[in-house]
């Protein structure tokens, strides 16, 4: 005698559906807004030439790495090699989507890390969620988007910031929660409100911790960006995705070779912004 | 003697610390007898202070004592409520601290609370300036105004010059310095020193604790200090309450918990002090016996001598001015050729002072034939001491009230 099986999978696909037909307008909007955010941040990013667009990013890296040349001139070469490739439009839409997805991922996981330091109630609610959410294996996100949001850049975009978002909230929260206990005491002998003791003392305190966090984001924001090619999402993914279908060693190893040197360029960035 | 005056800044009644969910329960074993390790089998909860009561007055050093574990830092942090006490009050100025609400309680930690941290407890990410000027950002004050203040207090603690430095960048004693400036730049009433000194080393403590009395000549501050070093309670203290398992044991001068132990423990606990350093001759004299009156004959003097078996006597007018000291040999000379009690007793004996320090005394009493008297700034005889007196005050072990 067989128990009965639990409907699960008819359970997330109901719930699914009621959301998309009560809710279809916010959706709309929103993929309305997180669209424009990332086609405006590509066309910023494609405005100058490749030549110059790239001495300008190498130019960045250089003051923010408080003027590590060498940093600086291996970044230009990485950059010129992805130009020399062909694949300096694809790298830019990539770019675009990895920032606007580690953006809206910094606005919600960050006040969540705060609220989950502050509160234990609120982390024995969220810390389950944000295993399920990065356990669960990230094609899974692609089906819900894709019913929400169709096919596109901003389904993929969300897909990217489900999968991105739990280091965010996990090293807020962790980077709160360790600040020396005598100093959060300190800033309460002393009559700072919450607000102050929150802004003057446990957020620049946790800073390396949270900057750990949003290095992490951005580099799983990277990774998933590739498997949001499959519904969708343009860029080198999509690239990745043509070398995989037909099969072309060198299509798909010239775009991953491309992912890697954005990867290694953002990571020097977001280093070197942690330890100035 | 100090409690009973008008002038009490802080009187905190019957406070009461539980770390734990359900104080209210803890409190009701607790009166009923049971003692802290059966509340926490019970309940899971730890007694963090139980039933303090003390006052401490305007301008006083008042000391929180005992060894770690004892709850001192804990019934110090009651008096900001950086803990929550489970019962009691705590008076400041005249106003219950555990009633304010969160604004009030934010408005008296601002302009009234300073408190100076173990460990230092300096924002490693704020210059040295800006750690001293915190109290005064929180409370809004312009940027210009508070670093101004900030540069006097960090020169009234002598480190003009490292302003701009971060805290890492220096020593301990400086370090502690910063944080002694931190908490009296917002010009607080009353100064919270949690274990403050105990960090440093030996040398660099002893310096900063006179330092610390030199500074509250200055400004003159209401000091609650936690310590577990008792030379340092009795240095600095001018009152010292002693702590024993959240619990207050004793309250009191250095010299009344030195010479008074009020029980065992105490006894114990200030065992180990070297009494020459802290005790004054008013800690040490004994009543002075026997006294005449400069116009009794020689005669009753002679028998007041016998009675006390002793071969001197003091020597005061009716209002209990101390005026000589008359000897057995020259009291007999005097009934033999009938001259009276003036005319030969010494009027150029030595006299103490009570504030003079038994180290001072030990030189001057060893060598003489009699005891010394003991006078105030009226010249009223107020004791004497001799050098039986100052051999029990050495060795409190083997004192006549015996508790060794």
């Amino acid at each position: 005698m067989a128990l009965p099986r639990i409907p699960i999978g008819d359970g997330v696909e109901i719930a699914v559906n009621w959301v998309e037909s009560h809710f279809g307008g916010l959706l709309d909007l929103l993929s309305t807004v997180l669209g424009a955010l990332v086609e405006g941040l590509k066309d910023v990013l494609l405005l100058l030439p490749p030549l110059a667009m790239a001495l300008v990013i190498a130019a960045f890296v250089w003051a923010v790495s408080k003027r590590n040349f060498k940093m600086a001139a291996s970044t230009l070469l990485g950059l010129l090699l992805i130009e020399n490739m062909q694949l300096w439009t694809l790298s830019m839409e990539t770019l675009a989507l990895v920032i606007s997805s580690t953006l809206v991922a910094l606005v919600i996981g960050i006040p969540v890390g705060i609220l989950c330091s502050r509160s234990d109630a609120a982390n024995s609610i969220i810390t389950p969620i944000l295993d399920l959410m990065q356990t669960m294996p990230s094609f899974v996100y692609l089906i819900p988007a894709v019913i929400f949001f169709g096919l596109g850049n901003v389904p993929g975009m969300i897909a990217t910031v489900v999968f991105a978002m739990p280091p965010t909230i996990r090293l807020t929260n962790l980077g709160i929660r360790q600040v020396p206990k005598d100093l959060v005491e300190v800033a309460e002998a002393f009559g700072s409100t919450p607000k102050q003791k929150l802004l003057k003392v446990q957020l620049p305190l946790a800073m390396p911790t949270i900057m750990a966090g949003v290095n992490q984001c951005i580099m799983l924001s990277l990774s998933m960006v590739v498997i949001a090619a499959m519904i969708g999402a343009r860029g080198l993914g999509y690239q990745v995705l043509v070398g995989i279908q037909r099969v072309d060693i060198g299509t798909g190893f010239e775009a991953g070779l491309a992912i890697v040197i954005i990867a290694m360029v953002l990571d020097r960035i977001t280093r070197s912004l942690t330890e100035g | 003697m100090i409690s009973e005056c008008g002038n009490v800044k802080v009187k905190v009644r019957n406070l009461s610390m539980i770390f734990g969910e359900r104080p209210e329960e803890a409190l009701q074993y607790l009166k009923e007898g049971l003692t802290k390790d059966e509340i926490f089998e019970r309940t899971g909860q730890i007694v963090g202070v139980y039933d303090a009561s003390f006052d401490v007055a305007k301008g006083e050093i008042f000391v929180l004592m005992g060894l770690s574990g004892s709850g001192k830092s804990t019934l110090l942090r009651c008096i900001n409520r950086l803990f929550e006490p489970a019962a009691g009050e705590v008076i400041i100025d005249g106003e219950n601290a555990l009633e304010m609400t969160p604004q009030r309680l934010r408005e008296v930690r601002r302009t009234k609370l300073g408190m100076v941290f173990q460990n230092f407890a300096l924002f490693p990410h704020r210059t040295i300036i800006e750690n001293v000027a915190y109290g005064l950002e929180v409370r809004g004050v312009p940027e210009k105004e508070r670093l101004a203040k900030a540069a006097e207090v960090l020169k009234l603690v002598g480190l003009e010059g490292h302003e701009d430095s971060h805290p890492s960048q220096l020593s301990g004693g400086m370090q502690q310095r910063v944080g002694l400036a931190r908490g009296l730049a917002s010009d607080p009433d009353i100064l919270l020193m949690d274990e403050a000194f105990s960090a440093l080393d030996p040398l660099i403590r002893r310096e900063m604790q006179d330092e610390l009395l030199d500074l509250q000549d200055k400004v003159n501050k209401t000091i609650i200090f936690v310590s577990h070093d008792l030379d340092e309670a009795l240095h600095i203290g001018d009152r010292i309450a002693l702590m024993k398992d959240g619990e207050i044991i004793q309250t009191g001068t250095g010299e009344e918990i030195l010479t008074k132990p009020a029980d065992e423990y105490v006894a114990k606990f200030v065992a180990g002090v070297n009494m020459a350093k802290v005790l004054t001759a008013e800690g040490v004299m004994k009543r002075p016996e026997p006294v005449i009156f400069v116009d009794s004959s020689p005669e009753s003097a002679l028998k007041r001598m016998r009675k006390y078996r002793k071969n001197f006597a003091f020597v005061t007018n009716k209002n209990e001015e101390f005026r000589g000291v008359l000897r057995e040999q020259e009291a007999k000379e005097a009934a033999e050729s009938g001259k009276r009690v003036e005319e030969v007793f010494f009027l150029d004996t030595p006299v103490l002072s009570p504030e003079t320090p038994v180290t001072e005394l030990i030189s001057i009493v060893a060598g003489g034939t009699h005891p010394l008297p003991v006078v105030d700034d009226r010249r009223i005889l107020v004791g004497m001491i001799g050098q039986t007196a100052l051999l029990d005050a050495l060795t409190p072990g083997v004192t006549e009230n015996g508790v060794a």
